[in-house]
């Protein structure tokens, strides 16, 4: 429902990452990293930037979505485990005291610009 | 050519969401944000919460909505300080994020209250991945919802501090298993304190508005506390 505001936000940081030496080049790719915690739904979220991303310098970009899985460590029994259904309790020894190390990212990783151009 | 980048694309709502909390941390202001779906009984629970807090608890509330000031208007005639947003001028009609909680405030005297209240925009998604810059987080539930909402929305069970399960007045006269529903809030954040309420009958207020006081003490009397 929000992916039109990150999108804007992606657009933003992105274009405030090219360096003032590489701004003649065209940025080819944007990375991001999306957790499955996350509520962005990755295809809506390319469909917001390519629309706004049209009159800007990331205009024909690909948004390269990384999908992160929901991993989960026990406070208690230190167990590590990857989340995949709804439940947050310790698969091992069922304690509720646990962390989630990834899947809440909505992380831009990196953006690729084209080679610099052969006359 | 690869360039390396690493921010968090909320960034921009993360700052500005720590610059709220300062400010309510120095202005000794507990701030409580309150999510749900549409229609399961936020405003109505603020309303009949209010008498509970006057006089000893000063309070003023924030309300988002895509459009009309009908809730600011309910909270107003409950006797509470009401700022009503339009998210529709916000370019983002979902949730309320932090440099519009930033905005509302200028319209309230900080110095004058102890609790700040939120209501969010209602909606289980968006509003869950916006910090405010509160103290915590509520997540309301009416028996009128399916038992599996919080496994549907796992996220916003999981960033909230508690859950009010309202309308309990009306399990009499549906089939709902609350048992079920609140399997499911444990299932996704183990130890949230659940409160069942009627905002009708106001059954069930005392644990609520316990809860709600001792928080703002705390909060009013303590060092600035910082939440992370």
């Amino acid at each position: 429902m929000h992916e039109m505001v990150i999108a804007k936000q992606i657009i933003e940081i992105a274009t405030s990452s090219i360096p003032d030496s590489m701004k003649n080049r065209s940025v080819e790719r944007v990375n991001l990293k999306v957790g499955k915690l996350s509520s962005v739904v990755p295809d809506s979220l390319i469909f917001c930037f390519e629309i706004l991303s049209i009159d800007t310098r990331l205009a024909g970009a690909e948004l390269n979505i990384e999908v992160v899985p929901v991993l989960a460590r026990c406070r208690e029994c230190e167990t590590e485990w990857t989340i995949n259904e709804p439940i947050f309790t310790c698969k091992k020894c069922k304690s509720g005291l646990i962390e989630i190390i990834s899947g809440r990212e909505l992380n831009i990783t990196s953006i690729e610009l084209e080679d610099s151009k052969q006359f | 050519m690869e360039i390396k980048v690493i921010q968090n694309v909320l960034n921009a709502n993360n700052t500005m969401a720590e610059q709220n909390r300062k400010i309510f941390a120095e202005k000794k202001v507990f701030v409580i944000n309150i999510m749900s779906s549409p229609g399961s009984g936020k405003t109505t629970i603020l309303e009949k919460t209010a008498p509970y807090l006057i006089p000893e608890i000063k309070s003023a509330v924030i309300v988002g909505d895509v459009c009309t000031s009908n809730d600011a208007n309910r909270l107003v005639n409950a006797g509470i300080h009401a700022v009503q947003i339009n998210t529709d001028k916000f370019g983002g009609g979902c949730h309320l994020a932090a440099h519009v909680i930033r905005k509302a405030i200028e319209n309230i005297d900080l110095d004058s209250i102890d609790l700040l209240i939120v209501e969010n925009v209602g909606n289980l998604v968006c509003p869950a991945e916006f910090d405010i810059g509160e103290d915590a987080r509520t997540v309301v539930l009416s028996v009128t919802e399916g038992e599996d909402k919080p496994v549907k929305y796992p996220l916003m069970f999981r960033v909230c501090d508690t859950a009010l399960l309202n309308k309990i007045d009306l399990l009499p006269y549906i089939d709902y298993d609350k048992t079920e529903t609140i399997k499911n809030i444990l299932q996704i954040h183990p130890g949230i304190p659940v409160f069942e309420i009627s905002a009708k009958t106001e059954n069930g207020f005392g644990p609520w508005i316990e809860w709600l006081k001792k928080n703002v003490g705390q909060k009013t009397s303590s060092a600035p506390s910082v939440r992370t």
